[in-house]
């Protein structure tokens, strides 16, 4: 390994070894030296990489949106509510919105806003019952699946449940496209 | 004065510094004549790099790096006088630094300075300049404002489309399941400590091969490199034709570097840094993400090309050009330098900086963006205020048709300009389309009564030629198609 650095002093100190034992002991060391600064770097690396990767956590819980009857049916509203668990210096972040909408006396559906082409907002134009998205022009129908556009695949969305007469939402990862 | 000077002996004695920095400093450089200027564009982009480092480190020190703060924090240092300015100088610093390096890279390309022995020196600035794009997206993230956010999102969704590890990456990038308190961390972490770890690091390598392999001299034509004896040739040619790196060459590095830091100065006096948008909240639904203008083209791409390849040209693009960026000095690392002789080198710059400038224009018009600010239709442009006309006009606008199709100047450019329509289509013929739809027009087939088509029919029938021209819109309606 040091043999190939020929004009290196060390590697002279090799060559001018009294024997060859001492050359030996002296290869031996060295690969001590680096097993060790190894495993050092591992107890300084390892944690870190480690902490970093295991930030990403996805815990769900449910969250009422209002009472069923502030809904009207066939109407599509912004409702939003916070993610669980939010850390104390989320701020304004620890919020998400959803597209709701009444599909009739007794079902729900919930859009999320992301749109499946880039993940941009995309609104709601109520007069023309489509969902737009202001990046690439990505149209969607009122129930979610792709009208025109760049889009690949129909809006995500959130499970939705009536409990005791009471909207609630399961909060959910940011839905990712996937190739 | 004597007193200082023995000083200085005293110091350089036990330090060596004038031995450490005596030779690289007077190291022999080419002469290089006529493209001499060419060989300042490394060491401006050293400049920017500087004053990123400073204005980034005073920046830190009020920022405050939480999802929920960052944004008044930047309203704060934005509100100081001397922080308004060294905001807008980190700006200005990183356009000038991308600015440069790219100018750098072509010319490195076209010179064919990557051949040997400088094929590392090219590797180790292909680092830099990735390291520098990405210090451009993380820093356009730290803006933490509405367009910072959706950055991070819309940067997540891209890497989403990677294969197998997509949904694992577009969630490490946000730093959890959701963009919240973690997300801004991890992008502040990446890049205040990070990437510029990495660029430190390469910059020092770089210029350690700089000085270990020297500058390279201007190509020319039939003089090829020739691995055997492009070594004993350069030195020998140094010998006779070197001129020392200070003060000859150095003085064009320093008085360019100099403008470059003035010029960043300047503009960020007179135009101030980039605005800060609206909060960062994930529940404010009116919001049109765009990426600063160094990606704008690329944001371009991703709409223009068809919908099929986008898996493809998001993921393989980026990875075919750093592909062939780290393959270049290794497979063509000898032979002649000379663009005159390498003619594809010219086409494929051409080519690059073209597309990049075709796209970049697109980007600022963002034709396929529907305008979903256009305000509804005057009575001037439809002509009448009531009756079945007035009623389609209003059915055009709430429907979003507006939005996508121009009439005399007003909505969107997405769709074909329906000004005139009533001279090109039959009644039948836009009942076909609006019930079909397109590849970018949704079928509207469910979504009219037939009183609301009628009406829609009368007003697209009553739009003429005369309509299209007679009419100019008011500055502001124009503004809202060119924004």
């Amino acid at each position: 390994m040091a043999n190939d650095i020929s004009d290196n002093r060390f590697d002279d100190a090799l060559i001018q070894a009294p024997d060859p034992h001492d050359k030996q002991r002296r290869a031996f060391l060295t690969k001590v030296g680096v097993a060790a600064a190894g495993v050092a770097a591992a107890f300084v690396t390892v944690p870190a990489i480690a902490f970093l990767l295991g930030l990403r956590k996805s815990p769900s819980s449910w969250r009422s949106l209002g009472h069923m009857d502030d809904f009207k049916i066939g109407e599509t509203v912004e409702v939003t509510f916070t993610d669980p668990s939010p850390l104390p210096w989320s701020g304004v972040t620890a919020k998400t919105a959803a597209w709701l909408r009444r599909k009739n006396e007794n079902e729900f559906v919930a859009f999320a806003i992301y749109c499946t082409h880039l993940g941009c907002p995309v609104r709601w134009i109520p007069t023309a019952n489509l969902f737009m998205c202001p990046c690439h022009g990505g149209v969607f129908y009122g129930d979610g699946t792709v009208a025109s556009g760049p889009p690949p695949q129909p809006l995500s969305t959130y499970p939705v449940r009536i409990n005791q007469g009471l909207v609630e939402i399961q909060t959910s990862p940011v839905p990712i496209t996937t190739g | 004065m004597h007193s200082l000077k023995r000083l200085w002996a005293w110091f350089d004695d036990i330090t060596g510094t004038s031995k450490a920095l005596g030779p690289p400093l007077t190291h022999p450089v080419p002469e290089a004549k006529k493209s001499r200027w060419f060989y300042v564009l490394g060491s401006a982009t050293l400049a920017a790099f500087l004053v990123q480092v400073v204005t980034g480190i005073a920046l830190s020190s009020s920022y405050v790096p939480s999802s929920g703060q960052a944004y008044e924090s930047l309203h704060f240092i934005t509100g100081e006088n001397l922080g308004r300015i060294l905001r807008g100088m980190h700006y200005y610093g990183s356009n000038a630094m991308i600015i440069l390096i790219g100018l750098h890279a072509i010319r490195v390309y076209l010179m064919a300075a990557y051949k040997y022995p400088r094929q590392v020196n090219w590797l180790s600035g292909v680092v830099l300049l990735l390291g520098t794009l990405l210090m451009a997206f993380t820093g356009q993230i730290l803006r933490w404002d509405q367009g910072g956010f959706w950055t991070a999102v819309v940067g997540a969704e891209q890497a989403g489309r990677a294969p197998l590890i997509g949904n694992w990456l577009g969630h490490f990038i946000l730093a959890g399941a959701t963009p919240g308190g973690a997300t801004l961390s991890r992008f502040f972490a990446a890049h205040v400590f990070f990437i510029p770890a990495v660029l430190f690091t390469f910059i020092a390598v770089h210029l350690y091969l700089v000085l270990h392999n020297g500058i390279s001299e201007p190509p020319k034509a039939g003089r090829p490199v020739v691995v055997r004896t492009y070594k004993h040739w350069y030195h020998s040619l140094m010998e006779r034709e070197g001129v020392p790196f200070w003060p000859d060459a150095a003085w064009r590095d320093l008085f360019f570097g100099c403008v470059v830091v003035l010029v960043i100065f300047i503009l960020a006096v007179t135009l101030g840094p980039p605005e800060i948008g609206k909060p960062p909240d994930p529940t404010i639904i009116q919001a049109s993400p765009r990426p600063d203008w160094e990606f704008l083209w690329y944001f371009a791409l991703l709409s223009l090309i068809p919908h099929w390849s986008e898996n493809f040209v998001m993921v393989a693009v980026p990875a075919i050009f750093i592909v062939f960026l780290i393959a270049l000095p290794l497979v063509g690392g000898k032979g002649e330098r000379s663009p005159l002789r390498r003619p594809w080198s010219i086409v494929l710059v051409i080519f690059l900086v073209g597309g990049i400038g075709y796209y970049w224009h697109q980007g600022v018009l963002a034709p396929w963006s529907p305008r979903m600010d256009a305000p509804p239709l005057p009575e001037s442009v439809v002509g009448v205020s009531s009756g079945p006309i007035a009623v389609g006009a209003k059915v055009f606008y709430d429907k979003g048709c507006e939005f996508c199709h121009l009439v005399s100047g007003y909505g969107g450019i997405r769709g074909p300009d329906l000004s005139d329509a009533g001279d090109r289509l039959t009644r039948a013929e836009m009942v076909t389309r609006i019930f079909s739809g397109a590849t970018n027009m949704p079928s509207y087939s469910n979504n009219l009564t037939s009183d609301d088509l009628n009406a829609l029919l009368d007003f697209l029938q009553s739009r003429h030629r005369a309509y299209k021209y007679k009419i100019s819109p008011p500055p502001g309606a124009v503004s809202q198609v060119v924004r």
